[in-house]
């Protein structure tokens, strides 16, 4: 054992600037680390072990050659990370976690992927996720299911399972995750680590395989806020193959990271602390707000009154996006045909179908667009009495695998605090905050203005610096 | 008595002439290259490809709307129009639906309806490899930009179809923004035919179905199909019986129309706003500035070149094919009007001459007008002939160039120039023999 401890980005620059360990040698760690404990995780999909290898040591060589020169050049040399199967990966297999891309091998690679790889990054490999991105719990991957590293009955919430899992699992520093209505934010409250879902636009969708591309964003998921911000200020950033991206200058997401939370305003939404969601979810939430208080916060109640309308409206504009998006998946091309997607896909393609077809368009798309408005607007009045929002992540404490299987409007249901902020596309930090009584986690997030990840940062980091619930890890 | 009263309507797809395709960077030029060399992951619909808007085939579409006498929206945008055929690789055309980018115009007294951008889909080829019979696609045409031009159903006759069809290719060529042709498949025309009952009909009610008719390529074959439809839709009619909504295909090898498709139940295309790109809008400086860009279109210019400077109308009609042609007529016209030289005279040498606009200048031309006129003139076989004597003559200076000597040609020329009497035009005669010398 050469890296002891929990698996940071700024712990693992320390050690190689002080040359406590090489590159190659945290990567040989990790890769055994992965061989020895995945197998009952089931968090990765494809193992890119051999590249990883030869990659840690031309970054050695580097070092060597160069000095310390090269970590300003590349803020990521030489940390170890992974990447959904969602993200394109050229040259390396690329499934969307479905049967139907089961052999896909993309001839390009995503923004994200080439950002990651051009800051220094190694990649080890790619992971499982619920197929196409559709599910809260992991349960949809078309391989095998991941498992919570917390405890292997439970589920590590969805739909980037194996992205939540490998960074609890300490397998990688950093993994990349997609948030269409939560699947960032949401596992990484059930494994207990950080989540970023970035205001929409924020990072290029270039090479990712779609879900609902009004409201895709690429996140992604590390053991601590800080190293949340530094991710950030790698994948940000306007891209010339994504015309929704935007173009706004990506600010220091590092200059007000330490300044602290006195005098900044959290609301909380009345409505995200209802009768419907768990009470030990709640009292928890509220104990870490309070810690947030005792460091010089303000909180205040704020209302998002069509939270009610949340769901039908994300689930019926969601659809209706991904019927489009998977239709250029026809048989064809990639070697399956469309009786190789599985249930979950089915169903939305059918629901997404029905909410466009003529008859039909203005009752259901057509309203949920209104709507859509609406929770727009209830966001932008809360926002602007407060700073940044705070609200449970998840209904529940993390459920066991099948709990919700058989009813898939019990599953839905657990998108019911997340969706609402894809709706509106804006930014999302899900930070740990605890344990129930069976030891599984629990966490908040931070909801903010468009383009404003900054304060979620802070906020996150303050609350980080006041508690250690970011430094446990599962015993695997 | 004439007892029916046909409605024609036309839909017309223009092939735009950008360098690059509708949302990706390829070559939009695609004609005759070998199948799937100009493909991308945007145009092929890989997984993660997004589509990225080519501003210039904005613009375009925006001045061919302009020129139609269409309103330019100030709002626009894109949609998705969905359905599974193997030449669209994402399951869906990025198209217009609701917020075209223009609408409402007048061109040759027919009302033009709307005028929308999209992309071209891929093309399938049917052939054998080895003994079994597949169906291969070619993307390179995938994701070409394409305008539609659709009229209201004003038409009365294929004559008035065809008419119209061709200025609109004149003006589509003027504009410079496609080639249209038709063999290419760069124009595509589609009528939509019905034939109303003038008895019962009153004033503004169209019949209660219509004949799309598709496979037509060329303006002569249009107006074969479109005729032939009418008496076949006057017969049914004649005979009691009724008509059904569906599209029809020439044959132009029996000269008749068949059934290809029923479209009882209208297809469902599912539109809905493309989400990968944000909606377009321009600010009424743009608009006028498209606008304003516009010049006078064929048609107009036809008469009154005619008008003005009393040529033939065939002449004018070749004179307005392009832009570039127009422009260099009346630039020639002022210079020769100073010389003394009619503009007849001008279009009478530019059109039977065939002469390159691209290699002589306006004032060249009116020279070798006026050289024409008191010289005779010199054909091009006598000045090869001339060229080759002074080569075959003067071996020394020929050794001299191909040394590197460049006077060596000069002195050539000036052989040359003495040999046709200094009837032949210096810069032809240097080209002649530079190509001669480097063969």
């Amino acid at each position: 054992m050469i890296f002891k401890g929990n698996l940071t980005i700024n712990k693992l620059r320390d050690g190689f600037l002080k040359k406590e360990f090489s590159v190659r040698e945290v990567v040989d760690q990790l890769i055994s680390r992965i061989e020895k404990y995945d197998g009952g995780i089931n968090s990765f999909l494809t193992k890119t072990s051999d590249e990883a290898r030869k990659k840690a040591d031309g970054v050695d060589k580097k070092i060597a050659n160069s000095g310390e020169d090269v970590f300003r050049e590349s803020p990521l040399l030489g940390i170890p990370i992974a990447h959904k199967d969602l993200f394109l990966t050229k040259g390396v297999k690329t499934t969307a976690a479905s049967k139907v891309l089961e052999n896909y091998t993309p001839q390009y690679s995503a923004t994200v992927v080439d950002k990651f790889a051009n800051a220094g990054a190694i990649t080890l490999g790619k992971l499982n996720c619920d197929a196409w991105g559709h599910g809260a719990s992991g349960e949809n991957s078309d391989f095998k299911a991941t498992k919570n590293p917390w405890n292997k009955d439970y589920v590590p919430g969805g739909s980037s399972s194996g992205s939540a899992a490998a960074v609890a699992s300490g397998f990688a520093a950093a993994t990349t995750g997609t948030d269409t209505g939560g699947s960032t934010r949401f596992p990484a409250s059930f494994c207990g680590v950080v989540g970023l879902k970035p205001t929409y636009g924020r990072v290029s969708r270039y090479g990712v395989v779609a879900m609902a591309s009004s409201m895709d964003s690429m996140g992604h998921l590390t053991q601590t806020v800080e190293d949340s911000a530094l991710v950030l200020s790698v994948t940000a950033g306007h891209d010339e193959h994504d015309a929704t991206s935007i173009s706004a200058p990506v600010p220091d997401y590092k200059k007000d990271l330490e300044s602290g939370v006195k005098g900044l305003k959290i609301g909380l939404p009345k409505e995200y602390f209802n009768k419907g969601i768990d009470e030990d979810v709640i009292t928890n939430v509220r104990t870490a707000v309070r810690t947030l208080e005792e460091q010089g916060a303000k909180v205040e109640e704020v209302s998002l009154p069509h939270t009610e309308y949340v769901i039908p409206a994300y689930y019926i504009v969601m659809s209706s996006e991904v019927s489009s998006n998977l239709a250029r998946y026809d048989g064809i091309r990639y070697g399956q045909g469309r009786g190789a997607f599985t249930n979950e896909a089915r169903r939305r393609i059918m629901l997404g179908t029905h909410s466009l077809s003529s008859g039909y368009k203005d009752k259901y798309y057509g309203q949920a667009e209104g709507v859509r408005t609406l929770i727009r607007q209830d966001f932008e009045k809360a926002l602007g009495k407060v700073d940044v929002l705070l609200a449970p992540v998840s209904p529940t404490p993390p459920f066991k695998f099948g709990e919700r299987t058989d009813d898939p409007l019990k599953m839905y249901l657990s998108d019911i605090l997340t969706a609402a902020v894809n709706l509106a596309q804006l930014p999302g930090l899900t930070v740990p905050c605890g344990f129930t009584k069976n030891n599984l986690p629990l966490g908040f997030q931070l909801i903010g203005k468009a383009l404003d990840e900054a304060t979620l940062f802070r906020v996150g980091h303050a609350y980080q610096e006041a508690t250690d619930w970011h430094t446990k890890r599962p015993k695997l | 008595m004439i007892k029916y009263q046909p409605v024609i309507g036309l839909e017309v797809h223009v092939e735009l002439k950008t360098d690059s395709k509708m949302f990706c960077a390829c070559s939009a030029d695609h004609f005759a290259k070998k199948p799937n060399t100009q493909v991308c992951p945007v145009c092929l619909g890989l997984p993660g490809a997004l589509p990225v808007p080519n501003e210039k085939a904005i613009e375009w579409t925006q001045k061919l709307g302009a020129a139609l006498g269409c309103k330019l929206a100030i709002d626009s945008q894109f949609d998705r129009k969905h359905y599974f055929y193997p030449d669209l690789p994402k399951g869906y055309q990025i198209s217009q639906y609701q917020h075209p980018l223009a609408e409402g115009g007048k061109f040759q007294s027919v009302n033009i309806t709307r005028v929308h951008l999209e992309e071209d889909t891929g093309k399938l080829m049917h052939q054998k490899v080895g003994d079994k019979n597949v169906s291969l696609i070619d993307f390179n045409r995938s994701g070409v930009p394409l305008v539609e031009i659709v009229t209201d159903p004003d038409f009365s006759s294929a004559s008035g179809a065809k008419s119209f069809a061709r200025d609109l290719q004149q003006t589509v060529r003027h504009l410079g923004v496609s080639d249209a042709d038709m063999e290419k498949g760069s124009m595509r025309l589609e009528a939509n035919i019905s034939v109303g009952d003038k008895s019962q009909a009153t004033s503004d009610k169209l019949p209660n179905y219509k004949v799309e008719l598709k496979n037509i390529n060329s303006f002569r074959f249009m107006e074969a199909a479109i005729n032939y439809e009418i008496e076949r839709q006057e017969k049914v009619l004649e005979n009691g019986e009724s008509l059904i909504q569906e599209t029809r295909g020439y044959d132009e090898k029996t000269k008749i129309t068949k059934p290809q498709r029923t479209k009882e139940e209208a297809q469902d295309y599912r539109y809905f706003p493309e989400p990968d790109i944000p909606p377009l809008s321009f600010s009424n400086t743009q608009l006028e500035k498209v606008k304003s860009g516009v010049s006078e279109l064929p048609q107009g210019k036809r008469e009154s070149l005619v008008a003005e400077h009393k040529i033939p109308e065939m002449y004018a009609a070749v004179l307005t094919r392009t832009e570039e042609l127009s422009d260099y007529f009346s630039e020639a016209v002022k210079i020769g009007d100073k010389h003394g030289l009619v503009a007849k005279k001008i279009a009478d040498f530019l059109v039977n001459k065939k002469t390159d606009i691209k290699k002589v200048s306006p004032e060249g031309l009116v020279k070798m007008i006026k050289g024409d006129g008191e010289k005779s003139s010199l054909s091009d076989k006598h000045l090869e002939k001339a060229v080759e004597d002074v080569v075959g003559k003067n071996k020394g200076a020929v050794a001299d160039y191909k040394a590197g000597k460049e006077v060596a040609l000069k002195f050539l020329v000036g052989q040359v120039m003495a040999k046709t009497k200094g009837q032949a035009n210096p810069r032809k005669v240097q080209d002649l023999l530079s190509k001669k010398l480097n063969e």
